[in-house]
């Protein structure tokens, strides 16, 4: 049996034993352990080093509110977790837990020197670290002195490397009564709503539920029971109500609008060997009707100088650590306290076989009952007493005390000991209703923030809003519980008592620091990010008097356990540093999660491959059996270009631009956005929808649509067809397809209402087979039925409904690469088929497939834009040469305001344009600066931006499309583009770069 | 996430299947044309941005995909009212009574 485990008691299994590893040292703990009771058995005090100075720390607490022993739980591969609480961490065999932030070991850490330099770490020292020599530039202390050291002195544990293996759960839920927190209060507030009838989820951290009764004092007896015999009867009694939900391992972390919480359960990381099909978390996402919060109260520590030693523990923690876990906390303990609990921790450890040395009491007058019984177990209890100094580098070895007389300390001797217990008193959990949007108020009473006005259905019971007697926390909870139920099931509230036999201790203690005039050794205040009382004593000097920004420019109460221990003393320290009262000060907002919440569980299964949905379109299988590379765009995989053996990219779309434009080529234009617009009022729609006229479009025309926000400005594209009369075929841009349906929606449903159409989303419904170049009429014209071809009968711009390989299809003429083109649409089922004839007829001319990157090529050569990438959301029609699309004699559409705004008409728009470099093998980058001079000064602003840039094979040399300033006024300058390796001279040229008189698409 | 109550769907549904849509009951203007830069400068860009007691359009983008208004407390977060598009605001006096004590 470890050294430090009691003969008996506790609810640890001494018959099963379990091994683990500390930094490699193999330790033995039994079965109910936590990490952290297992290291205390095995006398192991030493197991972080702080935040900043790198001091050695201990385990404080026994809870979630553990600010120093965070570990490193390291369960194979890419199971490796940083900063788990020891206290929280359960023991199973084969656990490997490492201490975090030191370098080479624990015991000797380089990273302690920063003690030394301790000033440079002070309150604000990120912010005092800008300030440098100016001469050698802005920032060049801190990015070549500070940052590089602090980066590699502070922080905590270190991320995982690899890929996480395991599989998060998620799931919803609704329930009448939530109850967080399954101590005394919560498990009365089940049993009442669980008896009721109420649907009802309660939830507690820890596996075994019972919070204090867990650990409760041997006398304490309910309804006649041992409080622990209750416990079990209780739980009993709540696994049999069917209509109960036990969460156990799981932390309510979050109280989110209207009663929902979030709630994360530990499926897998407490067993030795959890099955694969096991969630590791599963994340529940519950609505209540009502919720009871019972989350208890945190031991505040006390405030005095060496107060972070190892061995330094909260009182209570101690108490636990024995009667819950037989293991004993150390051999001779001094205490320190301001409250009366603390003394029922020095009898238990006294029983468990510990010496107590002494008990120092800052106040002046303890409560009568617990001094009694204090002297009565031989205990030496001094009031009005304080701890001056404590001793011990790796483990407290010894404390001197001082004797308190009208706020003057008087040294006086010094006591061995490997363990200090202190009690600064306790502190009401409000997380919860806190973040629930409930305001705490002020109870002078109670030396504490309680809940106050409620924001929400829920009302706390117990320790969390101040109540610690054990028989009132009890009938707290049954009444909260029973009302609860009540309130959500319509059912009239039972009543019930419950007798209960417990010493009474009063829980208040105080605020703040203790004495330490004289005293040299920093007292810590927020010990997981490593401030003291100095250090706020700072931020006041330097002038911050809102806890807000003291909380800020010092991070105390920052750090992971946002400030569970620490906050109320920082605040009450501030207070006094300041002149305000406590209330006056008030509270930092609690904000969700109560504890760390892993991204796994918050990700659930979005992730990997079902992070997005991928969109293909019917030619995908098609295009990947050709070697295709492809290209996200949105959703969609694109074929970005075909490569034949032995070609690259560029090869690839150079070969594909010419024989578009020397034969033909195919394209898989499926992606397209389709709406179809039908009903009577469908032209007036569109009417007032694009910039265009569409009244007078002929049936089985097309027209260019261009589409406006109300600011004028363009926001998507496309070729409109009239298919009848009350039917358009609406085409819109591959990523702009749901966001115009929208908008359309939005204007027919609230500004539109009279108006008779009706929108429908066809993408993908429709497939299209962009067939473009000389020989395109040749390669379609076998195997289309029913549509006259020819030039006249089927010109430029129309539109025709037949047979293609006996599929119906709607043949637009279009073209977006400047040649002869048509665009087969036909229904998505049908496509691959219709894909295959295509292609076979095409191989016959010795056309080419041709992905997005050639389409880019051959449109840009034509001067066409892409909206978002010759468009940004600020350019006009007019700005890119479009005003020929606007509808003039139109009264009204989307956007036409805005074309006569004052900025819009103003002259110095930047315009579309075409550049050529002057040497033509140079290529520009997208969004490049333009200027006039090749080197102009510092804060010139640029005439514009190069929006396109591609080699052009049919040009032999480099393209590109530009908005300049005026640039329509600019043909023939000379601008530059400044590059980190020299300017690039470019001559300003038409945008329209092959064929400028439009002759081939009429072929 | 906040349950939303689709007056169109008459019921209640998650918020994740709604799409915020800016501030209700901005009427585009009739006649655009007769309407002052300043005007339109108004209408295109100026919006109440109020603490507390706010009217906005929510898209159930994921359900039936209508467009509906919203009476929502911008502090508390609480959904007051939901009614459809066309529908006139309601009395914000009436809103504003304090609901039963939760």
């Amino acid at each position: 049996m470890s050294a430090y485990r009691t003969p008996s008691g506790g609810r640890i299994a001494r018959s099963r034993p379990l091994k683990f590893t500390f930094d490699g040292v193999a330790y033995t703990g039994c079965e109910g352990d936590t990490l952290a009771s297992a290291l205390i058995a095995n006398g192991v005090h030493l197991v972080g080093r702080s935040y900043k100075y790198h001091r050695p720390r201990g385990i404080l607490s026994a809870g979630p509110e553990e600010p120093n022993a965070l570990v490193e739980i390291d369960r194979g591969y890419g199971r490796v977790t940083p900063n788990l609480r020891a206290t929280q961490v359960v023991l199973f065999d084969g656990l490997v837990a490492r201490s975090q932030n030191n370098w080479p070991s624990l015991k000797f850490d380089v990273g302690a020197v920063n003690s030394l330099f301790a000033p440079l770490f002070s309150a604000g020292f990120y912010y005092k670290t800008f300030i440098g020599p100016r001469l050698l530039g802005p920032n060049w202390a801190w990015a070549k002195v500070y940052e590089p050291i602090i980066r590699q002195a502070a922080g905590l544990g270190r991320p995982p490397k690899d890929p996480d293996p395991d599989f998060y759960a998620q799931t919803f839920a609704h329930c009448d009564v939530l109850v967080a927190g399954a101590g005394p209060a919560g498990l009365a507030a089940a049993l009442a709503a669980g008896e009721a009838g109420a649907r009802v989820i309660l939830a507690d951290e820890q596996g075994e539920m019972g919070g204090s009764l867990l650990s409760a004092a041997p006398g304490a007896t309910i309804d006649g029971k041992p409080a622990s015999a209750w416990r079990d009867e209780a739980m009993a009694r709540l696994v049999a109500l069917p209509n109960v939900r036990l969460l156990p391992r799981t932390q309510v972390f979050g109280y989110f609008a209207q009663n929902f919480l979030g709630l994360v359960e530990q499926c897998a990381d407490h067993l030795a060997h959890p099955d694969a099909g096991r969630p590791r978390e599963r994340l529940w996402q519950v609505r209540a009707k009502r919720v009871v919060i019972a989350t208890g109260a945190i031991e505040r520590p006390l405030v005095f100088p060496g107060n972070d030693r190892p061995g330094v523990m909260l009182a209570d923690a101690a108490r636990i650590y024995a009667t819950r876990y037989g293991a004993l906390a150390g051999r001779r303990a001094v205490v320190l306290t301001a409250t009366d609990t603390a003394y029922d921790a020095a009898l238990v450890l006294k029983e468990a076989g510990a010496r107590v040395a002494v008990i120092a009491d800052v106040r002046a007058t303890p409560g009568e009952a617990a001094l009694a019984a204090a002297k009565a177990a031989g205990i030496d209890v001094r009031t009005s007493t304080t701890i001056f100094e404590t001793k011990g580098r790796l483990r407290v070895s010894g404390v001197t005390l001082a004797s308190v007389r009208d706020g003057r300390l008087n040294k006086g001797d010094t006591i061995a000991c490997d363990l200090v217990l202190m009690s600064g008193g306790w502190t009401p959990s409000v997380h919860l209703f806190s973040q629930s949007r409930g305001k705490v108020a002020w109870s002078a009473e109670a030396n504490a923030f309680l809940p106050g006005a409620s924001a929400q259905a829920e009302r706390s019971a117990g320790a969390c809003r101040g109540t610690f007697v054990l028989a009132d926390v009890l009938d707290e909870g049954w009444r909260a519980g029973a009302e609860a139920a009540s309130i959500a099931c319509g059912t009239p509230a039972s009543a019930r008592a419950f007798a209960v036999e417990a010493p009474a201790r009063s829980a208040t203690g105080i605020l703040g620091a203790c004495p330490m005039t004289g005293a040299t050794q920093p007292a810590f205040v927020d010990l997981q990010h490593d401030v003291t009382t100095k250090d706020l004593k700072l931020a006041a000097q330097e002038g911050f008097r809102s806890i807000e920004h003291v909380k800020r420019y010092t991070t105390t109460g920052m750090a992971t356990d946002q400030g569970k221990t620490s906050n109320l003393n920082a605040m009450a320290i501030t207070a006094e540093n300041t002149g305000k009262t406590i209330p006056q000060v008030g509270l930092t907002t609690f904000r969700q999660p109560y504890t760390p919440v892993t991204f796994g569980s918050l990700a659930g299964h979005n992730r990997g491959d079902l992070f997005d949905p991928v969109r293909r379109t019917p030619i995908h299988a098609w295009a990947e059996a050709q070697g295709a590379a492809f290209e996200d765009v949105g959703l969609w995989k694109r074929a970005h270009y075909f490569p034949k053996a032995g070609e690259d990219a560029h090869q690839a779309v150079a070969r594909e631009c010419a024989t578009v434009r020397t034969t033909a080529g195919v394209f898989d234009a499926s992606t397209l956005g389709k709406i179809e617009v039908v009903g009577p009022d469908a032209a007036e729609f569109l009417e007032r929808m694009y910039v265009n006229p569409w009244k007078k479009l002929e049936v089985g025309r097309c027209r260019y649509g261009v589409l406006l926000n109300e600011a004028g400005f363009i926001i998507d594209d496309g070729v409109v067809g009239r298919i009848a009369t009350d039917v358009f075929h609406v085409t819109t841009t591959t990523g702009g397809a749901q966001r115009v349906l929208t908008m359309m929606e939005d204007y027919l449903q609230t500004e539109f209402p009279d108006l008779k159409v009706w929108l429908t989303s066809t993408t993908e419904q429709w497939a299209v087979i962009a067939v473009q170049g000389p020989k395109a009429r040749e390669i379609i014209a076998p195997l289309v039925a029913g549509i006259d071809l020819s030039p006249a009968a089927f010109p430029h711009m129309a539109l025709r409904e037949g047979k293609i390989c006996g599929v119906d299809t709607r043949l637009f003429r279009v073209s977006f690469t400047g040649e002869l083109g048509f665009e087969i649409n036909v229904p998505a089922n049908a496509a691959r088929g219709v894909w295959d004839r295509v292609w076979a007829e095409a191989t016959k001319h010795n056309a080419c497939a041709y992905g997005t990157e050639s389409m880019h090529v051959l449109r840009a050569e034509k001067g066409f834009i892409i909206v978002g990438q010759e468009t940004d959301g600020t350019v006009t029609p007019d700005d890119v040469g479009l005003t020929w699309a606007i509808g003039k004699a139109k009264r009204d559409f989307v956007g036409k305001r805005s074309l006569t705004r004052p900025d819009i008409v103003a002259a110095g728009r930047r315009q579309l344009v075409g550049l050529k470099t002057q040497n033509p093998k140079r290529l520009l980058e997208e969004g490049a600066q333009i200027t006039a001079q090749p080197s102009p000064k510092s804060g010139t602003p640029a005439l514009g931006h190069v929006t396109s840039s591609y080699w052009s094979p049919a040009l032999g040399s480099s393209i590109a499309l530009a908005l300049v300033a005026d640039g329509r006024k600019r043909m023939g300058e000379t601008l530059h583009v400044p590059m980190p390796d020299g300017a690039i001279a470019v001559e300003v040229v038409s945008p329209v770069f092959v064929d400028p008189k439009g002759e081939k698409l009429n072929g | 996430m906040l349950l939303i109550k689709c007056p169109y769907c008459e019921m209640e549904r998650p918020e994740i299947e709604f799409r915020y849509a800016g501030e209700a009951h901005v009427a585009r203007p009739l006649d655009p044309a007769a309407q002052s830069d300043a005007d339109w400068a108004g209408y295109l860009y100026l919006r109440s941005n109020p603490k507390g007691l706010h009217f906005e359009r929510w898209h159930h983008v994921h359900g039936c995909a209508r467009f509906f208004n919203v009476a929502r407390d911008t502090v508390s977060d609480r959904i007051l009212a939901t009614y459809k598009a066309g529908e006139p605001k309601p009395d914000p006096a009436a809103l504003a009574a304090p609901e039963a004590a939760p």
